[in-house]
């Protein structure tokens, strides 16, 4: 199934995402996927998330689908050149994969194998431009595919609370242009900025969800602040992280918190990403409190 | 060595919108500059009544030595809709820094051919990659100035105007974005997709 299917519908869509393991042993990303996210749309496949090599993006996606699940295939232009990627679109297709977001990818510096060599010959736009032109049944070099092209719900990501939010947009407008369908955000942690980014967004007339990271403690915050480009997390949300010291309450604050700021975005945009770094059996219970 | 090509004559005749004052860099020993085509340009350019100046010199690249000549060109310079600059992209964003507030365009693409590389000031850089952005991006290069050489926007990986890969690196894109807002040129930004072209072998890259 087509995420971009249910926004026509009008649905408010809930999507989630798993980062595959370092590693060929998948049982426990698939049971805590199975278990905390089959009641939600579509499942984000991370592609060597944050520049650090794992597990293949296509093939736990295709695990994922197999157990009843709708994967999202991340794709990110780091690793592989035009002709790659064009070959990995293709395969997707084949094994029945449907949504795509399209990336250009962290830099290899800033992974566990900094001496790589970054690849970047297509970015996040020209990407988008690609899938398109295979959607028409033609590759990048100009040369016919054979058969029925493929089909793609295009997903892209925007950072609404850039301090270049404008930059932002203008190239959130050129992904529009080159073919995206719906667009999933960088962890919002300053509603205001969103709204204030989603009237100005919504111009493009595209479907957008609003990325949630649950904010697991004052720590891990703080380190968001000093290294995670996009993300703000206000001073009084750490506060309030803080006071959540008791053991008992570890993590409640932290979905309380990310609940919160689903409601406040909900009514302005049209589905919500979470990115459960780890927490996925928190999932459930932030919906639930998010009145979803 | 390097190689500064003159850009196609559909190219050139729409950056040359209205009136042109035309810098030409004869280089450093390394380059190889189409001194016949330029010669052309500029008559072509007279003889529609387009030209408003011109300055044929070697190292544009060198601020001080440039910005002498620059200031001497003053008028002809303010009566131009656009500076056209011959040279390789190092000159280019040369002119383009200085005049800040102006219209500058690459009338050229780069090559490079083996050997030394050419007298370049530090601050600016050209990779000589052949096809040359400058004019999309308000003449800041985004290839050398952009740590994944993105040549369709700004990435998620700007934290306080710095790039994250290297933090004592200002965002090339957000540079880029400001210089075009100062132009009163943000409307380059919706130019089409940019699909970068890595061949070398010069009937492929056409």
């Amino acid at each position: 199934m087509k995420i971009t299917e249910l926004f026509e519908r009008g649905e408010f869509v809930v999507s989630a995402e798993v980062g595959p393991p370092k590693g060929i042993h998948i049982e426990h990303t698939l049971e805590e996927a199975k278990t905390y996210l089959s009641g939600i749309t579509a499942v984000n496949v991370t592609d060597n998330q944050s520049s650090v090599m794992r597990l293949g993006s296509l093939a736990v996606c295709k695990k994922l689908l197999d157990e009843g699940l709708t994967p999202i295939y991340q794709l990110t232009c780091r690793d592989r050149n035009r002709i790659a990627l064009q070959s990995d679109l293709l395969s997707a297709a084949m094994l029945g994969i449907e949504n795509i977001l399209c990336l250009t990818g962290d830099h290899t510096k800033m992974g566990d194998h900094p001496q790589a060599k970054p690849v970047f010959d297509l970015d996040s736009v020209s990407l988008l431009h690609t899938v398109t032109k295979l959607e028409a049944g033609e590759d990048l070099g100009g040369n016919p595919l054979v058969g029925e092209p493929p089909k793609f719900a295009k997903g892209a990501v925007v950072s609404p609370c850039s301090d270049s939010v404008d930059a932002q947009l203008a190239k959130m407008e050129r992904k529009v242009a080159a073919g995206a369908d719906y667009f999933q955000t960088q962890a919002v942690f300053e509603p205001e900025k969103f709204i204030k980014f989603m009237e100005k967004a919504k111009q493009f007339g595209k479907p957008v969800q609003v990325g949630i990271i649950i904010p697991k403690s004052a720590g891990m915050a703080k380190f968001m602040n000093n290294n995670v480009a996009g993300i703000h997390v206000p001073d009084e949300m750490i506060e309030e992280l803080k006071a959540d010291k008791e053991k008992t309450k570890a993590g409640i604050t932290g979905v309380e918190i990310a609940a919160r700021i689903i409601k406040e975005c909900k009514p302005y945009c049209q589905g919500v990403h979470i990115m459960a770094l780890g927490w996925e059996s928190k999932v459930p219970e932030l919906l639930k409190k998010a009145g979803i | 060595m390097l190689i500064t090509e003159l850009k196609s004559k559909e190219i050139i005749a729409s950056l040359a919108e209205g009136k042109v004052f035309m810098i030409n860099c004869h280089g450093c020993k390394e380059v190889r500059f189409p001194e016949k085509e330029a010669l052309e340009l500029q008559k072509e350019l007279q003889a529609e009544g387009k030209l408003t100046g011109v300055i044929t010199t070697d190292y544009i690249c060198n601020p001080d030595n440039m910005k002498l000549r620059l200031e001497k060109y003053q008028e002809q310079i303010a009566e131009a809709d656009v500076v056209l600059v011959l040279s390789c992209g190092v000159g280019v964003q040369t002119i383009a820094e200085y005049l800040e507030d102006k219209k500058v365009c690459a009338a050229c693409d780069t090559y490079p051919v083996p050997g030394f590389q050419g007298v370049t000031p530090l601050e600016y850089k050209c990779d000589q990659c052949g096809e040359c952005y400058l004019n999309l991006t308000g003449g800041i290069c985004p290839i050398t100035a952009c740590s994944k050489s993105l040549v369709n926007g700004q990435c998620g990986g700007s934290k306080n105007g710095m790039c994250e890969v290297d933090g004592d690196m200002e965002c090339g894109w957000e540079r880029i974005y400001r210089r075009l807002a100062q132009l009163g040129r943000l409307d380059v930004l919706k130019c089409p997709t940019q699909v970068r072209n890595f061949a070398t072998d010069d009937e492929v890259a056409k």
